[in-house]
Formats: C-alpha cells, structure tokens, sequence
C-alpha cells in the first residue's frame, strides 16, 4: 500500500515537472507551428546555472531567478537572430533547433562534467510528511502546489486577459490577427520567451528532486512530446492531462518493470494515435 | 557519356586507393561508403518523400544488433547473418511505419526520434542479449566460405563495402528513376493531388518507410563487422542527427547528395577529434551554419555556381 500511495505521489510531483515544459512547448507549437527541439536544453541549461548560483550564494531563491532570466536571454537571443530569420520555413526552424541541442547539450558538458547532478533542497522545505505509514518529502508537495499554481495562472492568462486574447488570436489565425494591427512578430517573442522560462523553472525545481545529467536534454523532451502527442497539441487542458498520465506509467513502470518504461509511453502515445491522431483534447 | 567517364573514374580510383593509402585512411574510407549507404538510405525519406525523420538510427541499429547478437550468441555465418540484419531492420520499419505515418512534420520527427529511443532503452537495459552500455566486444569479420578473400586486412575489407556499396546505390538509383519514385517525388510536392488522382499516397510513403529501413539495416550490419564492436550508441538520437545532417549538407533530394555529406562529415569528425573532445559542438555550430547559409547543400552551391559561369558565357 505505501508502495503505491509514495508511487504515486512521486508520479503527480514529476508530472508538475513535465506539465511546465509541456505547456510552453504546446503554447510555442500552437502560436508559431514549431516544435522547438531545444526545450529539454533550456531545462537542462536552467538547472546547471542555478546549482552553479546555489554554490556561490546559498540562496535557492536566487539561484532560480538567475537561473531564469540567464535562460530566457539564451532563448531570446535563439528566437530573434535564429528562428526569427525562417518565419514561413518551419522544417529551417526545426532543424535549427537540433543544432542548438547539439550545442548547448555539449557546452553543459564541457562546463559542468559528465556526472549526475543533485541540487541542494531549500531550506525552509527540508522536512518531511507523513501519510499515513508513508514518509514523503516536503518539498514534492511543494512542487505539485507550484505546479497547480502556474497551471491556473496560464489558464487565466489565457482566458482572461488581453494578451491571452491575442495569443489566441494568434493560434487560431496568424494572417488576420496580422491584419487587424496586432503585433505578431512582437507575440511570437513574448510566447516564445514564456515557454523558454517555464522550461528553465522546471529544470531548477525538479532540481532537487531528480536531479540533472547530460543527455536529459533529449530524454526529458521526449517525455514532454509524448504529453503533448496524448494530451494534444496546443491545447493547455490537454497539456495538463497528459502530463500527469505520462509521468504515472512512467514511475510506476520504473518501479515495476525498469526495462519498459519507455515501451510502455509509447506504447500508449501509438494507442492514443492510433484511434484519434489529434490527442485527447487536440483539435485539429 | 561524360558522365560515366566520370563514374569509371572514381571506380579506378577507389579500386587503387587501398593499395597506396595506409590502413588507417582505408579504414576512414570504408567508414564513409558505410556511413554513405546509410545516409542515401535516409535521403529515400527525408529528401524524395519529403518526412525528414530523426529516428533513423533505429534501423541502423537493428542491423548492427542482429550481427552482434547472432555472431555471439548463434553462429557468424555471414551468409545467413547479414540477410538477416537487413530483414530485421526492414521488419522494424515496416512495424514503426504504421505508427509514425500517422504524423506529419514536426510530429514525425519527435515520434520517430522516441521510436529511436524505446529501442535505444532497451539494448541499454536487455543486458543479457545486448551487453548493456558496455556494448558487445569481439565481433569476428565474416568469413564469406568458398570464395576465397579473407576479409581481415583493411583493403579486402574496403572491397567488401565498396561491393555493397555499389549494389546498394544502384538499387536506390533503380527505385528512385522508377515510376515509384517519381510518384514519391510528386507526394512531396503535392500530396492531396496525388490522391485526388487516384494514388493510395499512404501506402507509397509506407514501402519507401521501409526500403530506407532496409538499406539502412545493411549500413548498420556492416560497420559491426569493420569495428568488431557494437554499442548502444548505434542508436543515439544524435546518430540520426548526424546522418540527418549528412543528407542536408550533400543535398536532400538527390543520392550524390548524401555521399558527400557523408565524406564531409566523416572526414571532418575524423580531423575534429584529433584535436579536441568537442565534436558534437562542432556538429551543432555546422548544423546551424548549414541552414542558415546553404539550405541546399553542397550540390546545390555547385549547381548555382555552374548556372552563374554558364550565364556569364
């Protein structure tokens, strides 16, 4: 029982994680019709500058603010003197991106080594909770709360404000919300940017709780392609929902069966194409 | 005419050049026809069907894996043995065929990629059939039974590859020039034309999928054989980057392409990693430079530069 019920747990805590990488790369696809192969690198890039920040100052806090904006410069710089240049040749910007994967992949293991990485916990969440006979950090509650709290705040962004009404002006018609004076070029940046940041907050706080090695770039963008293949493209309910299924085959195949966990995602994301090619929640 | 003056040109030379060079420029050469093979293989694809894939690797790496397992574990008999890498890697395809050509673009990439990937995991984690990350040592070359040419010196090798080579190139040559891959040519082009005039476009992507799988698995059994060694790293999504970018630097669309590529970036490994560690940066900044200044490749700078001196005349 305590099996299932820490199995649990650390499936939802992991699949905050992956719903903060999937929706920036969803609202990124479904803005600019890319798939931006250097997401996992920006969350793997986010979690090396803050361990190096933690080591300096000791301060969780700052480390993700540092860690963040340095991320977000990368990803502006990437934005609008690369994938800026091919706006109507998606297949460029794909492969651009892989390029920077390359790139960045090499030059975090060039600064920080090849070995797996834990960042320290911050403080004030050090402890632990008990549920019932199971013992559980603290801190992946704090993570699954962090992770509802972003969740809600994209939703309103979305929903309720004037640049959430732009962004789905954007998606739905890029030619006539150019038409009607909206400044897209300036939007595709701003989306762009947020998506990059959130992938950079998630690296930093699943930080202390998987750890980061090199070659998690494409590991982690996988399971985040997997979401957003099951859950739907641009679509945040599905990004949210499929995150959470994802990351809980994932963990309970680690636990179970180690040697399939992959298998078993994809074997579910091939069910999912199989009998609606648009996702759960996509539409077309 | 010219044309295959040229092609008997190259013949002669590739013929001599084991018998001038040392054993290590033999070796790189046969690296390259391996790594030309697979890179054309992946050009059927991303260049004449137009589904640039980043999983390839995958067949490449069921080829290498069948002749590792096999001449370990149940006997190196190359006749049986290579046949069979090249089967398993078009079965594969044809069994991933069904799910990725159910994406287009950006979809097909990424699926194709964790296909790549699920195969990747488990030569990692299967450790009693693939070794683990430890990969298998000591894969004897073939020994091709009654013709009597021993495969163990460098430059029989060479000879070896370069006859697949050369059978492989004229069968894609063959599939390409035919009514088939004029019909591949014109999906790329325009799909829903193409089935709007009646083509079954799916099942043409499909047999394409597959051929590149097979050929594929052909490449991948062969450098077995040249490094007597297979790793999980035959199956690294940056090996399909890596061939992705072959096929981008020759010239997509063409089989010249992607040989020279594969020289291009062979080579270039080869000199890179004599100097330093960081090849795979190398890659990422000629990857970016590539589609930023020559979207067509190689072939396609000579071809403009040929039209411009044509022009002036």
């Amino acid at each position: 029982m305590n099996f299932w019920i820490l199995q649990t747990l650390n499936g939802i805590t992991f699949g905050m994680v992956l719903f903060l990488l999937a929706a920036g790369l969803s609202l990124i696809y479904g803005l600019m019709r890319i798939v931006n192969l250097a997401h996992g690198c920006f969350y793997l890039a986010g979690a090396y500058i803050a361990l190096s920040v933690i080591e300096s100052t000791n301060s969780f806090l700052m480390s993700l603010l540092v860690g963040v904006i340095a991320v977000s410069i990368l990803g502006i710089i990437m934005q609008r003197f690369f994938l800026h240049r091919f706006q109507h040749d998606h297949s460029s910007q794909i492969l651009l991106t892989i390029g920077f994967v390359l790139i960045i992949g090499d030059l975090v293991l060039l600064i920080w080594g090849g070995e797996p990485k834990l960042l320290p916990k911050p403080l004030l969440f050090q402890g632990s909770v008990s549920i019932r006979t199971a013992i559980f950090p603290a801190y992946h509650l704090v993570i699954i709360a962090t992770g509802l709290l972003v969740a809600i705040g994209l939703w309103l962004l979305q929903d309720k404000t004037k640049m959430g009404a732009l962004i789905r002006a954007g998606v739905d018609d890029t030619e006539m919300a150019r038409g009607l004076g909206i400044n897209v070029p300036i939007l595709f940046s701003l989306v762009f940017i947020l998506g990059v940041a959130l992938s950079a907050f998630g690296g930093i706080i699943a930080g202390p709780f998987i750890g980061v090695s090199p070659g998690m770039e494409w590991e982690i963008l996988l399971l985040a392609m997997a979401v957003l293949l099951i859950g739907g493209q641009g679509s945040l309910k599905g990004a949210f929902v499929g995150s959470l299924l994802v990351s809980l085959v994932d963990n309970y195949c680690k636990a179970l069966i180690p040697e399939l966990g992959m298998f078993f995602i994809f074997g579910s994301v091939a069910m999912v194409l199989a009998f609606k090619p648009t996702g759960l929640f996509g539409k077309l | 005419m010219k044309r295959w003056m040229g092609i008997a040109v190259i013949l002669l030379l590739l013929g001599i050049l084991p018998q001038v060079l040392g054993d290590y420029y033999v070796i790189l050469l046969t690296k390259i026809l391996i790594f030309a093979i697979f890179a054309m293989s992946l050009d059927i694809v991303q260049g004449y069907v137009g589904l640039p894939s980043l999983g390839h690797a995958a067949f490449f790496g069921v080829g290498a894996y069948t002749i590792g397992i096999f001449s370990i574990k149940v006997l190196n008999n190359f006749w049986i043995n290579l046949p069979l890498a090249i089967v398993l890697a078009g079965m594969v395809a044809a069994l991933f065929g069904l799910l990725v050509l159910r994406t287009r673009a950006a979809y097909f990439f990424i699926i194709t990629a964790a296909l790549s990937e699920v195969l990747y995991g488990i030569a990692c984690t299967w450790r009693f059939f693939t070794g683990g990350h430890d990969g298998m040592p000591g894969i004897a070359r073939p020994d091709i039974g009654f013709i009597p040419w021993s495969l163990l010196s460098a430059a029989n090798y060479f000879y070896f590859v370069l006859f697949f080579f050369i059978v492989a190139f004229i069968l894609m040559y063959v599939v390409v020039r035919s009514p088939f891959g004029h019909i591949i040519v014109s999906i790329r082009e325009n799909e829903l034309r193409m089935r709007a005039l009646g083509y079954h476009t799916w099942l043409y992507k499909y047999v394409s999928f597959i051929i590149a799988g097979l050929f594929a698995g052909l490449s991948g059994g062969l450098l077995v054989y040249l490094n007597g060694f297979v790793s999980p790293d035959v199956l690294r999504i940056s090996l399909s980057a890596e061939a992705l970018l072959m096929v981008l630097l020759g010239g997509a669309g063409t089989l010249i392409g992607p040989v020279i590529g594969a020289a291009s970036v062979v080579f270039l490994e080869n000199i890179v990693s004599s100097y330093m560690e960081r090849w795979v940066l190398m890659l990422g900044i000629i990857y970016v430079l590539v589609v930023m200044f020559t979207p067509q490749g190689i072939l396609g700078l000579i071809n403009k530069m040929s039209l411009k001196s044509q022009a002036k005349v």
